[in-house]
């Protein structure tokens, strides 16, 4: 699982009908203290998670597994939206949030 | 599997349901000799690990079977607190214990 910040919405007119309904993002990976790791996913959204909100997407094969997105073409799921990390070397708690 | 050392955690309050009442804990992969290896990954508890433990946890589809049969979407699972590692040239791994 990666931790990442939503940075976008992809809409798509035609797409598989099991994907109907589906919200899909754009996010950018973080690492735990809060930089820019460079990478992008486009991942469905299972929590209502919003713009600019850092997140745990999981992905691969396990992404299917996420509440929704069962039997359906995803390999990348936003399945929770972070409040903090906290990591033991460090005082501070990297947070997130809405900015 | 790949040895790790948790290093921090994560608060999510909205999440899937799946993972309600799960750790996840943040986690630097090591090789056997105890050094870091590669970034930090973002994995689920099965087993109560605690902060500074060394680990082995596992990646990919085969994450969620730690749970199994319930279909959690994870892909990195920590499955083991790790007591010794035996490699020639010795290793410098601690064993896994809170301090």
């Amino acid at each position: 699982m990666l931790l990442a910040r939503v940075v976008g919405t992809v809409v798509a007119t035609r797409k598989d009908p099991r994907l109907e309904g589906k919200k899909l993002l754009v996010v950018k990976t973080v690492t735990p203290d809060g930089k820019d790791d460079g990478n992008y996913f486009v991942a469905v959204d299972t929590v209502e998670a919003g713009f600019r909100e850092t997140v745990l997407i999981v992905t691969g094969g396990s992404a299917r597994m996420a509440a929704e997105c069962k039997d359906r073409p995803v390999d990348t799921a936003i399945i929770g939206i972070v409040d903090t990390v906290r990591l033991d070397d460090e005082k501070a708690v990297v947070a997130s949030a809405r900015k | 599997m790949y040895l790790g050392k948790v290093i921090g955690t994560v608060v999510c309050t909205a999440k899937n349901p799946v993972l309600e009442g799960k750790k996840i804990l943040v986690v630097q992969p090591l090789d056997p000799q105890g050094r870091p290896s590669g970034k930090p990954v973002i994995a689920l508890d099965s087993v109560g690990a605690g902060a500074g433990e060394t680990i082995y946890w596992c990646r990919g589809r085969e994450a969620s079977f730690a749970w199994y049969p319930a279909e959690v979407p994870t892909e990195a699972t920590i499955v083991a607190i790790v007591d010794r590692v035996n490699v020639p040239g010795g290793s410098k791994l601690e064993p896994g214990g809170r301090k």
